[in-house]
């Protein structure tokens, strides 16, 4: 809603491929549990990319198709304002950063996992790592509480890939197109 | 050494199509591959990669690149990265020009929509999954209920939470 309310009168600044790098990387740097509502604040409040509107569209589609929406998200804006070479710019700044970082956990995972105190704290860490995807599910799911065709469907998810086991692409080309028709046949 | 690069690389190209609703929906497709499938490594390692990628900054499927290298160093890194990050990218691209066309369309919000349940489920599922392999004692369930319920009920910062979670497995209760 607040969408419209931005102040469009304000100049909209087009940035370059170095600034899609860069903004991208602070914002990959920063971001902790979730970049998206600091990338809002990055590219339409402070570096004044987008209007709000626009970002709620590209948000949209980021949304409607496969891959982390952030991630997606930065290969839209890259392309929108460099073509492919903003879109790497963009989707490398986001990457490069986090990756190093969780490379250099991974190695210091790796050379001190046999001793306790770090095992211990590997197991911790692991265990609320769980709890923060179990929250994510509650939040997800919470929504659809009363509405039975969308709680068969998500059932049936559960049941496939978490009890089953079964592969995810037959799993989802099963699941996918029957939740599509019955949901539009309940808005019709 | 190749062959194992080719079968990372066909993993996760897969799992960069499949992921409609975003990174945590794969998660037990990952999983199935690396762990069940390949035997790279111990379900336990996984949600220790799973646990280290949550606590970096960034988009949420740095995992990624961590199994990468777990697998095969900085190889695996570069066709990880690649195989899950490249074909989502081209997709987003087609559909960027595309999407003026269709946004308004009926079917496009039929889509979304349908999607919403399936994400539910399989995000459920994930946890179930992540939980299975991440909390072998009842210490380690607690830790993970604990964590849960204050990021579901309270605005707690999910780095905080996770701190906790792991100063709380310092302990060593239960835990071999």
């Amino acid at each position: 809603m607040d969408a419209t309310a931005a102040p469009l009168t304000l100049e909209q600044h087009r940035p370059s491929a170095g600034e899609l790098f860069t903004g991208f990387f602070m914002l990959g740097l920063t971001g902790f549990g979730g970049v998206l509502p600091l990338s809002r604040r990055m590219m339409v409040e402070k570096r004044r990319w987008l209007t709000g509107a626009e970002f709620t569209d590209l948000l949209g589609l980021c949304q409607f198709l496969p891959g982390g929406n952030i991630i997606n998200m930065s290969v839209a804006v890259g392309l929108k304002f460099r073509g492919i070479h903003g879109a790497f710019a963009a989707i490398l700044g986001l990457i490069a950063a986090p990756t190093a970082v969780v490379i250099a956990l991974g190695v210091i995972y790796e050379r001190y996992q046999d001793a306790p105190t770090v095992r211990h704290l590997f197991g911790g860490l692991a265990a609320s790592a769980a709890g923060l995807l179990v929250s994510m599910a509650i939040k997800i799911a919470w929504p659809l509480r009363r509405d039975v065709v969308s709680l068969l469907i998500a059932a049936l998810g559960v049941v496939a890939i978490a009890f089953l086991q079964l592969p995810l692409l037959p799993t989802l080309l099963t699941l996918a197109p029957l939740s599509i028709l019955l949901k539009s046949r309940q808005a019709s | 050494m190749s062959g194992t690069l080719v079968t990372l690389a066909l993993i996760f190209t897969e799992l960069s199509v499949l992921a409609f609703g975003g990174g945590n929906t794969i998660l037990p497709e990952m999983k199935r591959q690396v762990v069940d499938i390949n035997h790279w490594m111990t379900a336990q390692e996984f949600s220790a990669l799973f646990a280290l990628a949550q606590a970096a900054p960034g988009p949420n499927m740095m995992v990624v690149p961590l199994v990468g290298w777990h697998v095969a160093g900085f190889a695996g890194v570069l066709v990880t990265s690649l195989a899950k990050f490249g074909p989502s990218s081209l997709i987003t691209g087609v559909a960027l020009q595309l999407w003026e066309r269709f946004k308004d369309r009926p079917w496009r919000r039929h889509v979304q929509a349908g999607l919403v349940p399936v994400t539910a489920g399989l995000v459920t599922a994930s946890a179930i999954v992540i939980t299975h392999a991440s909390a072998p004692s009842w210490t380690l369930a607690l830790i993970t209920a604990l964590v849960a319920i204050a990021t579901t009920t309270t605005r707690i910062h999910p780095l905080l939470a996770l701190a906790a979670g792991a100063v709380l497995g310092l302990s060593g209760l239960g835990q071999p």
